[in-house]
């Protein structure tokens, strides 16, 4: 009975390691060098992973064996903060008293973020449940081949926008920090420090939690796998992807001040890009008009408190 | 004796939050809840109830509500909420995931019409499009069968043997909406009735597993035939409950089917829900006239009961099939089974009936003609819709 529906593996060889040797991932891909940071700063920790329809499912490999080192359940793809929801409740009411329930974190694309599980993401941090919801954004549907999602930058090409995606990128973290729950953040694989002291911060706390990843997919993006680091890094130097945190959805701070380097180099590495006019003057007043908005919601916070 | 004047929705309710908090000394319930008439007030009754161990949570919608029930059952907590039409429609994806991960989870469903248009009443269209979602279902005739059933439904979908959700259904209005007089279970009898939930294959991080992730074909083969032995295990594992509930509340719940005067019935009514109590006085009418007339009321719809509805049918030549749904260009769905039950036993003629399709009242006089239609028939034909005014 349930032979099937319940993949196990071999017991590791390190006990804290959230993903077990062997993948059959990309090469280069962001989102699997952020569940090698993840596992590093949850080491010790008790935790159970929520993952919808997306890459992070199919990193568990195929019936019998998992690549998971710790309970993952998947989930439909629009459903992993309503899934968790009822894991974490069940945490809730069955954990020792005086000691806290275990972690219960969900995993999820853009397009399970941003798109179809919009509502429901919406609707668990709305009711401030206590998870953690990592969004890795490659800003594509990655794991279909390659469409376009609402994470999708403007003029990168998909193959659903052919000709350059039209619209711009929806502005995720402002959704979430209109929601006032306790702590979000935005983190990069480029900075690896920063990731694991955000993440660990957010361990210290209760409620609703959310990561931004901005994860390179050398596949979607047309890039050389050996470069998604110095892309992310770029992306995060030139404000195209700022660092920074939010308390209670009110107090900001920027974690990683950029330097200003140019962001052609951003884009022209990536063949997603290629052929379309890329506006770099209109992406450094954007990148810059995002700046300054973070360092003046940062400098009302500073001003506020003191 | 626990006598209360209560609805068909009070009944579903009360009883679920029994087994939930039944399961206090466990680990404990969880209910994801979402409102759609007309079986809001059964989520009321569950968000006012006090579980000692349980967290009831009013998400979003019909899909996270049983995404909610999901985790939590996966996480070990016993799990139930409702739901009816255009909701389950919604939630159809979760619900099929419910059972595919071997969850017991139960599920009130009020039976209403499917819309467009937009209409409440009874209809069976919702519920019977999870027919092939290895959902077990039960059809409930009154507010006592409701209670009785729903609590019933935890003991048989929890058997190890079985693991698998269950739809305790009612009509809209007819049964969720009207107050009887009915015995209710205490508290105590719960807790006598119903063990410890224990779902094998919950989360548990000394033993880390992924569940739900890729299968290929030729497993994901022997999850669908392990399916199908535990849908085949229920009708015998039901009896057993059956047996148990009667032990420790003192009255009889109606099992898969019950039939009525059909031992030497040569015309036989098949119906379920509230169509089937209707049906009933029908066939005294028709037995006072000297005809073998009998009846038959499929509770169960899933596993469906072909072999008791061979042998309660063996002797009558024609059966006819009321139906309060409906199946495009193909005509009612339960006559469907019926028939396909009956391929290769001899040539008894099996004739549908359209009745109450859209929440049409299924009244005595419109049962008659159905009967005087299946008496002057010389074979069967394409479903006769009943109910519509010419």
């Amino acid at each position: 009975m349930n032979a099937v529906i319940s993949q196990t593996g071999p017991e590791s060889r390190d006990a804290d390691c959230l993903l077990r040797p062997g993948s059959t991932n990309c090469g280069g891909c962001g989102m699997s060098t952020g569940l090698t940071m993840l596992g590093r700063a949850l080491a010790g920790e008790d935790y159970s992973l929520v993952i919808p329809a997306c890459c992070g499912i199919v990193t568990a490999g195929a019936f019998p064996t998992t690549s998971y080192n710790v309970p993952v359940l998947a989930s439909t793809f629009a459903s992993a903060p309503a899934f968790a929801s009822g894991v974490a409740a069940v945490n809730e009411m069955n954990r020792e008293p005086e000691s806290k329930p275990p972690h219960v974190i969900c995993w999820a694309g853009d397009g399970g973020t941003y798109d179809i599980g919009m509502a429901t993401l919406s609707a668990a941090a709305e009711r401030n449940e206590n998870l953690i919801y990592i969004c890795y954004d490659n800003e594509i549907y990655g794991n279909t081949g390659g469409q376009r999602s609402s994470a999708t930058p403007a003029a990168a090409k998909t193959t659903t926008t052919p000709g350059g995606k039209g619209e711009g990128k929806k502005e995720i973290m402002e959704i979430l920090a209109a929601h006032r729950i306790p702590y979000a953040a935005t983190l990069s694989i480029a900075h690896p420090e920063d990731f694991r002291e955000k993440i660990q911060r957010a361990l210290k706390m209760t409620g609703f939690r959310f990561f931004l990843i901005h994860a390179p997919c050398p596949t979607g993006w047309k890039t050389e796998p050996a470069e998604s680091v110095e892309l992310v890094s770029l992306a995060v130097r030139s404000g195209v992807f700022p660092l920074y945190e939010i308390f209670d959805g009110v107090d900001y701070r920027i974690n990683v001040e950029p330097d200003g380097s140019d962001p052609a180099g951003y884009y022209s590495k990536q063949k997603r890009f290629r052929g379309q006019e890329i506006d770099l003057q209109a992406v450094k007043v954007s990148a810059s008009a995002r700046l300054s908005r973070l360092r003046q919601l940062s400098r009302l916070n500073q001003e506020g408190s003191d | 004796m626990n006598m209360q004047l209560v609805t068909g929705n009070h009944a579903a309710g009360y009883s679920m939050s029994l087994a939930g908090e039944a399961n206090r000394q466990a680990r404990g319930v969880v209910c994801g809840i979402y409102p759609i008439t007309p079986q809001t007030e059964i989520v009321e009754y569950v968000a006012r109830f006090p579980f000692s161990k349980g967290r009831v949570i009013p998400v979003e919608s019909e899909h996270s509500a049983m995404g909610v029930c999901i985790g939590g059952s996966m996480n070990g907590a016993r799990s139930f909420t409702a739901s009816s039409s255009n909701g389950l429609a919604y939630m159809a994806e979760n619900v099929m995931v419910a059972a595919f991960y071997r969850l017991p989870i139960v599920m009130a469903t009020v039976n209403r019409t499917l819309g467009p248009p937009w209409n409440i009443w009874a209809d069976q269209g919702d519920s019977l499009m999870f027919r092939d979602f290895a959902w077990i279902q039960f059809y409930c005739d009154s507010n006592q069968d409701v209670a009785d059933t729903a609590m019933l439904a935890f003991r048989v979908a929890e058997d190890p043997r079985i693991l698998l959700p269950v739809m305790v259904c009612m009509d809209a209005f007819i049964v969720s909406h009207t107050s009887m007089e009915i015995q209710l279970a205490t508290q105590e009898q719960a807790d006598r009735f119903l063990p410890p939930c224990d779902i094998p294959h919950h989360l548990d991080a000394a033993h880390p597993s992924t569940t739900g992730g890729m299968a290929l074909p030729q497993d994901t083969l022997t999850h669908r035939l392990e399916l199908d032995e535990a849908m085949r295990a229920v009708p015998s594992v039901l009896e057993e409950h059956r047996k148990e509930f009667r032990e420790v509340f003192g009255r009889q719940v109606t099992g898969a089917v019950s039939a009525y005067r059909t031992d030497d019935a040569d015309r036989i009514l098949i119906a379920s829900g509230t169509i089937a109590t209707t049906l009933r006085d029908v066939v005294d009418d028709w037995r006072e006239r000297g005809e073998k007339v009998g009846m038959v009321r499929i509770k169960m719809f899933r596993p469906f009961p072909t072999d008791q509805l061979r042998d309660l049918c063996r002797n009558a030549e024609k059966i006819g099939v009321l139906d309060r749904n409906y199946s495009a260009g193909t005509g009612g769905i339960f006559c469907h089974e019926v028939r396909a039950g009956f391929q290769g036993q001899g040539d008894r003629m099996v004739q549908g009936y359209l009745t109450g399709v859209g929440g049409g009242d299924v009244v005595p006089d419109l049962v008659h003609e159905v009967v005087s239609d299946l008496t002057k028939r010389s074979s069967a034909g394409d479903p006769v819709w009943k109910g519509i005014e010419s």
